[in-house]
């Protein structure tokens, strides 16, 4: 398949235009990108002085190239993307395939993000789905219209079929590259016709992986991959603890390792250049290096975790504070309270850290690498190279996992390779390569989070009010993203927590933001990730003060006609929460919202030797109209497979400020025996579609937790819960 | 010089002999397909066949297999290679894919054994490899499927 950026539209023939569509289309002629050697040649040329909108490319062999302006991380969006486009232009599934787009804020930004082109949020899908629509459309019109113009035909009596252009009365018939240099000289229609849902062929039916052989075969292309003539391969020794800063280095040593080109003090470290990837290593390990800690971070994960508490009992920044909350506390019946640990998490994605620059002929500079954030990427390195940032290319490739990982707003990684580039001289291409230790040690870790809970309820054990406070340290502060910050509320600390889709007549949710030298960053799902399992173990409880089944008090306190009440009574009928489990087994249930999709999910799980075992999640999802209903049941299966681990066992410690888990050997996430069986179930739509890349993560914590409440009568607040529980309390 | 046979060929590497067998492949032998994730043999990216059984290369000196013939993932084939590329194609298995090339290495060298495994064998032999986007739902059916197709 592809995996190769997007070559150069100066190479190509192209039609200009199409600004009015917002974002429409170039009928170009190209060779099928995924044909080619991996790599090969060098690619130049991807921010064209005249840059079209481009999201269609139909080549002369008939290929229709999508070009994707979202990084794709694994969630499958290339192909999500594609799907629309193929089903608005009517094409045939064999003859797609996509390339990523170049970094072109004007063109590709994400539209739920405004002038900036990213990748987040979960938000491909739901920003993309009428601009791709449209721009299949409008290739489709130009098609027929060449085509008819060509035959001397009406358009009208033209058709398109998978892939197959005909006119009957005359029985002529043609693929699309016949006429895709003639389509590409029409005007662009402005509102092209788009199908009704009925005429959909892939839309929510069946549309395969464009990169499942490429990726099965090795023939992938990622950044630690990329190989570039006289490129050398460079390593940073980085300091032990967060805010270390170098005094000094001595590199005799270093130097002496063959291979080793250059070492440079940057602003992360000190870097080391060589030959290879052995020979860097093996030059940062001979490095002598001198640091200052006297500002680091030296606290312990449970010194922060006491600061944090502490700081939990003082008055925060109200996120929400709606009836009288003070007045139902005194009122209650009972008040119940609880306190929750989340620790650090890291994204421990499979490709570790890695990227590529060097300096263009042209006096410009060229990337390589997993840009998930294309407007600050590029911005970066033009800051730091001295260039405008014109002057810069971005080839995206496919990222061996992310979860967030490679979308900082300060570009960390990027802007490491370019203060190694600027430091070295700039004669040779540099390729930075991080350990799974660096990436490990690095931060960047979803925050350290404490809740704490009361809730007042009734005789009947209804809640009247709900009292949160949450500390966590906010990832938008010190940030180029400070300016969302209003009234001191970085809504990443609280999502997931401000709005319950059950019938509290009082509430009052308090923030505060921790300081503390530790860099942290969204982590799939962000706030969600721990906020709904507060949110949901702690309905759980109230279930139970109240006598009455989980499910049942749910429902009883939600708007029947919710998407979330639906969800749950899908999920609970597949599941068969109406007959009691196996002996053994335990069975809880959990839903959430967020990025605009629901999710409920019954778990169920067994106890044996103080070891929990999920066996079973059974997952309802309501996600708008479901694209590619394939690759919705593949996120859920593997947001499952990822968060279980979280679930379990991950955990990031510091001791005396240094990070102590470094490697899968004491990080370790899930593995294929301890996978769950999961089923999933679509809810039919026809909404506006969401995304799927991260909603599945936040219901498994709570889902799992209440199942393991209802086997084990044992409350699980805090997680991870690797320590062990107790089968009889 | 290490001498050794890569994918069918003869190849002669000029490199340090301790370096590991995994970055001899990357940086010298011009395949990228193993993939570097851990370097401690704890998750399996790194898998080659090393004289037909799966091997972590980031742990395996390149000198240790000198004279050994090695497949990467570019060099596999035959009927169970194919067997289990089409049914990872088939079932859809990759997310990122990063992983994939050991998963698939791993199953290779699994059927390559046993041609029928039950579901606790199949468990026991991808147990060392970590897909971290949780593919393995899809990784236990296509082994089961391409066990099948096998026959």
């Amino acid at each position: 398949m592809l995996f190769r950026p997007i070559p150069a539209l100066s190479r190509r023939r192209f039609l200009q235009g199409g600004a009015a569509l917002g974002g429409a289309l170039v009928i170009g002629v190209s060779a099928r990108f995924g044909n080619r050697a991996m790599a090969a040649e060098p690619v130049s040329g991807l921010n064209p002085p005249a840059a079209p909108n481009a999201f269609v490319r139909i080549g002369a062999d008939d290929v229709v190239t999508v070009i994707v302006k979202h990084l794709d991380m694994g969630q499958g969006i290339s192909t999500g993307l594609a799907t629309i486009v193929a089903d608005e232009l009517d094409a045939d599934w064999g003859q797609m395939d996509f390339a990523f787009a170049p970094a072109n804020a004007a063109l590709y930004n994400n539209f739920n993000w405004g002038p900036v082109q990213g990748t987040g949020g979960s938000s491909g899908i739901a920003n993309s789905f009428t601009q791709l629509r449209k721009a299949g459309a409008a290739a489709r019109a130009m098609l027929v219209s060449a085509a008819a113009s060509e035959w001397g035909v009406p358009e009208g009596e033209v058709t398109v079929e998978r892939g197959r252009i005909r006119h009957a009365a005359s029985g002529r018939e043609s693929g699309f590259g016949a006429f895709a240099a003639r389509a590409a000289a029409l005007p662009v229609p402005e509102n092209p016709v788009l199908k009704t849902p009925d005429r959909w062929n892939y839309i929510g039916k069946t549309a395969p992986r464009l990169d499942a052989r490429a990726k099965t075969t090795g023939r992938a292309l990622y950044s630690f991959d990329v190989r570039r003539p006289g490129m050398l391969t460079a390593m940073v020794a980085r300091p032990p603890r967060f805010g270390a800063r170098l005094v000094r280095f001595d590199d005799r040593q270093a130097r002496a390792v063959a291979g080793v080109v250059e070492v440079a003090a940057i602003p992360t470290g000190v870097a080391v250049l060589a030959r290879d990837t052995w020979s860097a290593m093996k030059g940062r390990e001979a490095l002598v290096v001198e640091w200052d800690e006297s500002r680091a971070e030296k606290r312990s994960t449970q010194d922060i975790e006491a600061d944090y508490r502490d700081l939990a009992r003082t008055r925060g920044a109200r996120a929400v504070d709606r009836g009288d909350t003070s007045g139902a506390m005194l009122r209650a019946a009972r008040l119940i309270e609880a306190e929750y640990d989340f620790p650090y998490l890291a994204h421990a994605a499979m490709e570790p850290i890695s990227g590529v620059i060097e300096k263009s002929a042209d006096g410009g500079y060229e990337a390589w690498g997993a840009f998930q954030i294309q407007t600050i990427d590029q911005a970066t390195i033009a800051a730091i190279m001295g260039v405008t940032t014109d002057k810069v290319r971005l080839n995206t490739l496919v990222a061996g996992g992310s979860f967030g990982r490679r979308a900082t707003p300060q570009a960390d990684w990027i802007a490491e390779a370019a203060h190694i580039l600027k430091a070295s001289g700039e004669g040779a291409p540099v390729h930075l390569v991080w350990t799974r230790e660096d990436d490990m040690r690095a931060g960047y870790f979803r925050p350290l989070v404490h809740h704490r809970v009361r809730i007042s309820i009734d005789e009947r054990g209804r809640p009247l009010a709900w009292e949160q406070s949450i500390v966590a340290k906010s990832i938008l502060i010190g940030s180029v993203m400070e300016s969302f910050i209003i009234d001191g509320l970085d809504s990443s600390t609280f999502e997931g927590a401000e709005k319950l889709p059950y019938d509290v007549p009082a509430m009052r949710l308090e923030v505060h933001n921790a300081r503390e030298q530790v860099p942290v960053l969204w982590w799939r799902s962000v706030g969600h990730s721990h906020t709904a399992h507060v949110m949901e173990t702690m309905i759980d409880e109230l279930a139970e003060i109240a006598g009455e089944d989980p499910l049942a008090y749910r429902l009883s306190l939600m708007d029947g006609a919710s998407r979330e009440a639906a969800v749950l009574r899908l999920a609970a009928e597949k599941a068969g929460w109406d007959v009691a489990p196996p002996p053994g087994i335990g069975r809880g249930i959990a839903v959430h919202r967020s990025f605009g999709s629901v999710v409920a999910m019954v778990a169920e799980v067994s106890v044996s030797e103080e070891i929990v075992k999920v066996e079973r999640i059974v997952a309802a999802v309501d996600c708008g109209l479901p694209i590619n209903p394939d690759n919705i049941r593949s996120q859920v299966e593997g947001s499952v497979g990822f968060a279980l681990a979280t679930v379990l066992r991950e955990r990031v410690t510091l001791v005396d400020g240094v990070v102590q888990e470094t490697n899968f050997d004491t990080y370790e996430p899930t593995r294929f025996s301890e996978m769950p069986l999961v089923e999933t179930h679509i809810m039919p739509s026809d909404a506006e579609p969401t995304g799927m890349g991260e909603p599945a993560v936040p219901t498994l914590a709570p889902a799992i937790a209440n199942a393991v409440f209802a086997l084990t009568g044992r409350r699980v607040r805090s997680l991870p819960l690797d320590r062990p529980v107790a089968s009889e309390v | 010089m290490i001498t050794l046979t890569v994918n069918g060929e003869p190849r002669s590497l000029d490199v340090d002999p301790e370096m590991p067998l995994l970055w001899a492949l990357r940086d010298h032998a011009g395949l990228t397909g193993a993939k570097y994730s851990c370097g401690i043999a704890r998750c399996g990216a790194c898998l080659v066949l090393v004289d037909g059984a799966a091997m972590p290369s980031c742990v395996v000196r390149v000198s240790d297999v000198e004279g050994a013939s090695i497949t990467t993932i570019e060099g596999v084939g035959g009927e169970i290679a194919e067997a289990v590329i089409d049914a990872w194609t088939r079932h859809d298995v990759a997310q990122c894919g990063y992983c994939q090339p050991g998963q698939v290495i791993r199953a290779i060298d699994l059927l390559q054994n046993n041609r029928a495994p039950s579901d606790a064998e199949i468990a026991d032999a991808m147990d060392p490899n970590i897909c971290r986007c949780g593919t393995y739902q899809r990784i236990a059916n296509a082994v089961r499927d391409a066990a099948r197709a096998l026959g």
